[in-house]
C-alpha cells in the first residue's frame, strides 16, 4: 500500500488546498503534507515488510490494464529524491508571496503526487496517466506564477512534452498488443519478442518522449526558458525532479524493452548526449543569468547521464541511479541560492552583483560547498556517481569519454566563475544593501549541504537502497 | 421501439403545449420533464421493463449497441436542456417550436441508431436534418443565420439526393433495400456488374457529408458560425455522433467489405479530415468558428471507427459520443454566457467567474484528450483499435497523435486566455444552479476518465 498512499497524500492534501483561505495556513499545510510523504517512504523502506512496496488492483478490466505499483530499487531512490525534495523547497519559498497561494501550493502538491505516480507504476497504461499528470499542474504553475514571456515559453514547454508523451502512447498501445497475454504490465513488456525491425522503429517513439523530458540535445530548447520563467520553486521541481523522470523512464521501460534497438543506436544516442553536454556547457560559459547558467549547467549534467545508461554498463548505470538522487539535492541546492538572490536583490545578473559574501557570509559558504558538488569534487556526494559514469563510458569507448571528460572542466570554469562574480570582489551598488538570508533558507540550505557531505563521504547507503 | 416512439409523440405535445403555455421558462421546463419521460421510457425498454412493440417486418432492428448509443444521446440531450434550455427559448418568439424540432431530431436519431433497411436509414436522416435547417435559421433577422440555414439547405438536401441515388444504384443491384444484402451481391438474378460499389460510394460520399469528413465538410464552420449558438451545440454534438452510427452500421455489418479500395480510402479522408479541421481551427479568432473547425477535427478520430468496426471501435465511438457531446455542450454553455466570442472575451474569466472557468478548462482537456478525462479514454480506443485491426496501422495513428496535439494548440488558447492573461470577461447572469450543472458535467467527464469500465460495463452489462 506504500506506492498508493505516496500518491494519495499529495493528491487529497493538494486538493483540500483549493479551499485552504489563509496563505499562512496553507503553507503549514503543505509542509506538513510533504513531511508525511517524507515519512512514509522512510517507513515502507526500511521498517515496512517488503511487500507493502507492491500494490496491485484491477483498473480498466476490457483494456487489461492494472492499477499497479510496484517500488524496486530506483523507484525507491526516485520516490525518496521526491519525498525530500518537496519539504525542502516549501521551507525555502516559505517567506516568498504568491498570489493565490492556496492554489499555488495545491498545484505543487498535485505535480508531487504525479511525480511519485511515474516513479512508481509499473504499468505502462498506469505510467503514461501519471507522466501527463505531472505535467499539468507545472503547465498551470509556470503560466499563472512565471515571469514576463511565461506564456508563450511554458506553451512551448508543455506541446513540446505532449508531442513526445504522445508518440510514446502509440508505442505503448502498439506493444500492448504485442505482448502475449495482452497487458500492460512492466513484466508483459520485459517478455517481449520483438523483431529488430519493429524495435528500431518502437525505440524512437519511446527515446523521443524521454528525450524531450530530459532533455537531450537537440530536443533541450524548451529548458533554458522554462527554467528562466517559471517561478523558482516549480524550477526546483522542474529541474531536481521532473527531467530525472526521462532518465528513469529510459533506465525502467526503454533499455530492457528494446536491448537489441538500444545497443544498435547507442552510439547516436551517446553521441547526441555528449555534443549537448559540450555545447551547453560552452553557452553555460557565455551566460550572465544565475538562472541560465543552472540550467545550461543541467543540461551538461543530464547529458552524462543519458551517455552513462547507453554505455549498457552495469557500472554506469548504477551511478547514474545515484547521480539522479544527487544531482536532484545539487541542483536545488542551487536554485535556491538563486531564488534568494533574485528575492533580495531583485537581479540575477553577474554584471549587477558582486562581493554579496561579504554580506551574507553563510550564504557564500553554502554556495561554495554547492559549486563544488556542481563539479563533482571528490568529497562531495556527486563525485562517486560521477566517477561510476566516466568509468562505464570509458569502458565503452575511450575517446568518447575523454571528450565527455572536457565538460568537467568546462563546469568548473562557468560554475566558479558564478560563484566569484557574484560572491567575491568588491560590493556594487546593489549588494551593499544585501543583508544575510533569512532562517528557513538558511535551514534548508544546510539539509541539503549535510546530505552532499555525508553522502560524499560515506555513499554506501545509496548503494544499499539500491542492491537491498 | 419506445424511444422512436415516444420521441415522436412528446414531439407532438411539446408542439401543441405552446398554445397553453405562454411562459418562457414553463417551456423549458416542460422540456425539461418530458426528456426525463423519454430518458425514462427508453430506459424501460433498455432493463426489459416495458417495451411498446411494432412489427416493422425487420426494417428496424433493435440492438443493445444502438440502445446504448440512445441512452448516450439522451442523456447529452437532457444535459443540454439543462444546461442551455433557457437561451432556446430565448432565441425567438417559438420556444415550445423550437424544443418539438428538437424531439423530432432525436426521433430521427433513434431511427438512425435502428435501421436494418436503407429506406429506414433515409427517413432517419431527413427527420433528423429538417427540423435542424429550420432551427438554424431561427434567428429570423439575422443574416448569418438565414445564409447558414440557406447553405444547410442546399448542401443538405444535395447530399440527400446522392444518397438516395445510391440507394437507388444499391437495390438495382441486390434487388433489396436490407442493409445485409451487400454482402451477398453475387446473387445471379440480378445485374450487378458496377452497380453496387457505386451506390455503396453514393451512400458513402452523403454520409461524409453528414459528418463532415473532410472533403466534404466546407459547408460546417459557416452554418455552426451561423447558426443561433444553441443550436450549433446541438448540431455539433448529437446531430453528429448520429451521423457515425449510421455510418458504423454500414460497415458493422461489412456492407462495405474491407477491401483494398476502401483501405485506401478511408485513411485518406481520415488524415484530410484531421488536417482541414485542426489546422483550420489555429487560425480562428472567434471560439465558436474554433469549435466548428474543432467538430471536424474530432470527427477525424471519430472515422477511425468505422476504418476499424472491431470491439474497440464499437466501445471507443461509445465513448467517444459521450465524452465529445458532453464537453462540446458543456462549452457552448458557457460560450453562450459571454458576451464576447473572440478568444479576447474570454481574458481574464477565471476572476470573475472562477467556476465557469474551471468547468470550462475540464472540457477543454477533455477535447484535447489529456488524461484523467473521459476523451483521453475516447481517443485511446480509436487509436487502439486501428492497431489491434493491424500492427501497420501505427503510421496512421502517430498522424492522429500529432494532429491532437495541433489541437492542443487552439484548446489551450481559450485556458491561456481564461487563466493567464489580463482581463475582465464579461458574461450575461450566471445562475447557481447553472454552475452546479456545469460542474456535475464535469465530474461525470472525469468520472469516465478515470473509469471508463463505469460507462462501458453498462454497456456489457
Amino acid at each position: 500500500m506504500v506506492p498508493v498512499w505516496l500518491i494519495l497524500i499529495p493528491l487529497l492534501t493538494g486538493l483540500v488546498s483549493f479551499i485552504l483561505k489563509d496563505a499562512k495556513t496553507v503553507k503549514a499545510w503543505a509542509l506538513l503534507s510533504s513531511l508525511i510523504t517524507l515519512a512514509l517512504i522512510v517507513a515502507g523502506n526500511w521498517f515496512f515488510k517488503a511487500d507493502s512496496l507492491q500494490f496491485s488492483a484491477t483498473w480498466v478490466a476490457g483494456l487489461g490494464s492494472k492499477f499497479s505499483f510496484s517500488l524496486d530499487g530506483m523507484g525507491k531512490m526516485l520516490c525518496l529524491l521526491t519525498a525530500v525534495s518537496f519539504p525542502v523547497i516549501f521551507i525555502a519559498v516559505n517567506r516568498n508571496e504568491y498570489k493565490k497561494a492556496n492554489s499555488f501550493y495545491a498545484l505543487m502538491l498535485l505535480m508531487q503526487a504525479g511525480l511519485m505516480g511515474v516513479f512508481a507504476a509499473s504499468d505502462a497504461l498506469l505510467f503514461y496517466f501519471f507522466w501527463e499528470l505531472a505535467l499539468i499542474p507545472a503547465y498551470f504553475l509556470c503560466s499563472i506564477w512565471g515571469g514576463e514571456k511565461r506564456i508563450q515559453v511554458t506553451f512551448k514547454f508543455f506541446v513540446y512534452t505532449f508531442v513526445g508523451s504522445l508518440l510514446m502512447l502509440c508505442g505503448i498501445i502498439y506493444l500492448y498488443f504485442q505482448t502475449a497475454d495482452q497487458s500492460f504490465s512492466l513484466q508483459s513488456f520485459y517478455h517481449l519478442h520483438l523483431t529488430d525491425q519493429q524495435q528500431y522503429s518502437l525505440f524512437w517513439l519511446f527515446f523521443i518522449a524521454f528525450a524531450i523530458k530530459m532533455p537531450i540535445f537537440p530536443f533541450h530548447t524548451w529548458q533554458p526558458d522554462a527554467y528562466e520563467q517559471s517561478p523558482t520553486a516549480v524550477t526546483m521541481v522542474l529541474s531536481g525532479v521532473m527531467v530525472k523522470m526521462g532518465i528513469f523512464a529510459v533506465i525502467r521501460w526503454l533499455v530492457p524493452v528494446f536491448p537489441q534497438a538500444v545497443s544498435h543506436f547507442s552510439n547516436v544516442v551517446i553521441i547526441l548526449s555528449v555534443t549537448g553536454m559540450i555545447y551547453a556547457s560552452l553557452i553555460a560559459i557565455k551566460q550572465d543569468d544565475v538562472k541560465r547558467l543552472i540550467a545550461y549547467s543541467s543540461i551538461a549534467h543530464i547529458g552524462l547521464m543519458c551517455a552513462a545508461i547507453f554505455s549498457q554498463t552495469n557500472i554506469g548505470t548504477q551511478g547514474v541511479v545515484i547521480q539522479m538522487f544527487n544531482h536532484g539535492i545539487n541542483v536545488i541546492g542551487l536554485w535556491i541560492v538563486a531564488d534568494a538572490i533574485e528575492q533580495q536583490l531583485g537581479t540575477r545578473k553577474f554584471s549587477e552583483l558582486g562581493g554579496l559574501a561579504q554580506k551574507a557570509p553563510t550564504l557564500a559558504i553554502l554556495l561554495v560547498v554547492l559549486a563544488f558538488a556542481n563539479i563533482a569534487l571528490p568529497l562531495t556526494n556527486a563525485f562517486i556517481g560521477e566517477f561510476l559514469m566516466f568509468n562505464g563510458l570509458f569502458q565503452y569507448n575511450v575517446w568518447i569519454a575523454a571528450v565527455a571528460g572536457v565538460s568537467i572542466i568546462l563546469g568548473a570554469v562557468y560554475t566558479l566563475n558564478m560563484v566569484q562574480k557574484v560572491f567575491y570582489g568588491n560590493t556594487v551598488a546593489i549588494t551593499e544593501s544585501a543583508v544575510e538570508i533569512g532562517s528557513n533558507i538558511k535551514l534548508a540550505l544546510i539539509v541539503l549541504v549535510l546530505m552532499i557531505i555525508v553522502l560524499g563521504i560515506y555513499p554506501q547507503p545509496m548503494f544499499n537502497l539500491l542492491n537491498p | 421501439m419506445n424511444a422512436i416512439i415516444f420521441s415522436a409523440l412528446i414531439g407532438v405535445v411539446m408542439m401543441l403545449s405552446g398554445i397553453v403555455i405562454k411562459s418562457k421558462t414553463g417551456i423549458k421546463n416542460l422540456a425539461v420533464i418530458l426528456l426525463f419521460v423519454l430518458l425514462g421510457g427508453h430506459l424501460a425498454e433498455f432493463y426489459g421493463v416495458f417495451n411498446i412493440h411494432l412489427d416493422t417486418h425487420e426494417m428496424l432492428a433493435t440492438t443493445r449497441f444502438g440502445m446504448f448509443f440512445n441512452t448516450i444521446v439522451i442523456t447529452a440531450t437532457l444535459f443540454y436542456a439543462l444546461l442551455s434550455g433557457d437561451e432556446v427559448v430565448k432565441v425567438g418568439t417559438y420556444g415550445a417550436e423550437y424544443f418539438a424540432l428538437i424531439f423530432f431530431a432525436l426521433c430521427g436519431v433513434t431511427i438512425l441508431s435502428a435501421y436494418n433497411n436503407l429506406l429506414m436509414l433515409f427517413l432517419g436522416v431527413e427527420i433528423m436534418t429538417i427540423p435542424l435547417f429550420v432551427l438554424t435559421g431561427s434567428e429570423k433577422k439575422n443574416l448569418k443565420s438565414n445564409e447558414a440555414a440557406l447553405k444547410y439547405f442546399l448542401m443538405g438536401s444535395f447530399s440527400t439526393g446522392i444518397l438516395l441515388m445510391g440507394i437507388a444504384l444499391y437495390y438495382g443491384a441486390t434487388g433489396l433495400f436490407t442493409i445485409e444484402a451487400a454482402r451477398n451481391p453475387n446473387d445471379t438474378h440480378h445485374f450487378y456488374g458496377i452497380l453496387l460499389p457505386l451506390g455503396l460510394l453514393f451512400i458513402f460520399i452523403s454520409l461524409a457529408f453528414k459528418v463532415s469528413a473532410a472533403p466534404f465538410h466546407f459547408w460546417t464552420p459557416d452554418v455552426y458560425d451561423g447558426a443561433p449558438s444553441v443550436f450549433t451545440s446541438f448540431m455539433a454534438t448529437i446531430v453528429k455522433a448520429a451521423g457515425f452510427i449510421a455510418f458504423i452500421k454500414l460497415f458493422e455489418i461489412r456492407a462495405f467489405d474491407m477491401s483494398f479500395s476502401w483501405k485506401i480510402l478511408l485513411p485518406l479522408i481520415i488524415v484530410l479530415t484531421l488536417l482541414a479541421g485542426n489546422i483550420t481551427a489555429v487560425f480562428q479568432q472567434s471560439v465558436k468558428r474554433m469549435l466548428a473547425y474543432s467538430s471536424i477535427a474530432q470527427a477525424g478520430f471519430m472515422l477511425f471507427a468505422l476504418y476499424t468496426p472491431n470491439e474497440f471501435g464499437k466501445q471507443g465511438i461509445l465513448l467517444y459520443a459521450a465524452a465529445y457531446s458532453l464537453a462540446t455542450i458543456g462549452i457552448f454553455a458557457v460560450l453562450m454566457k459571454m458576451k464576447d466570442y473572440t478568444f479576447e472575451g474570454y481574458n481574464g474569466l477565471a476572476k470573475t467567474q472562477p467556476v465557469l472557468a474551471a468547468a470550462n478548462t475540464v472540457f477543454l482537456l477533455s477535447l484535447a484528450g489529456i488524461p484523467l478525462t473521459a476523451g483521453f479514454f475516447a481517443k485511446y480506443y480509436m487509436l487502439a483499435g486501428a492497431l489491434k485491426e493491424s500492427s501497420s496501422n501505427l503510421w496512421l495513428v502517430i498522424v492522429a497523435v500529432l494532429f491532437a496535439a495541433v489541437s492542443v494548440y487552439y484548446y489551450f488558447r481559450v485556458i491561456q486566455a481564461m487563466y493567464f492573461k489580463e482581463g475582465n470577461a464579461e458574461t450575461i447572469e450566471v445562475k447557481p444552479f447553472f454552475k452546479i450543472l456545469l460542474i456535475i458535467v464535469a465530474a461525470v467527464i472525469i468520472l469516465i476518465g478515470l473509469m471508463p469500465s463505469l460507462l462501458l460495463d453498462l454497456f456489457y452489462a
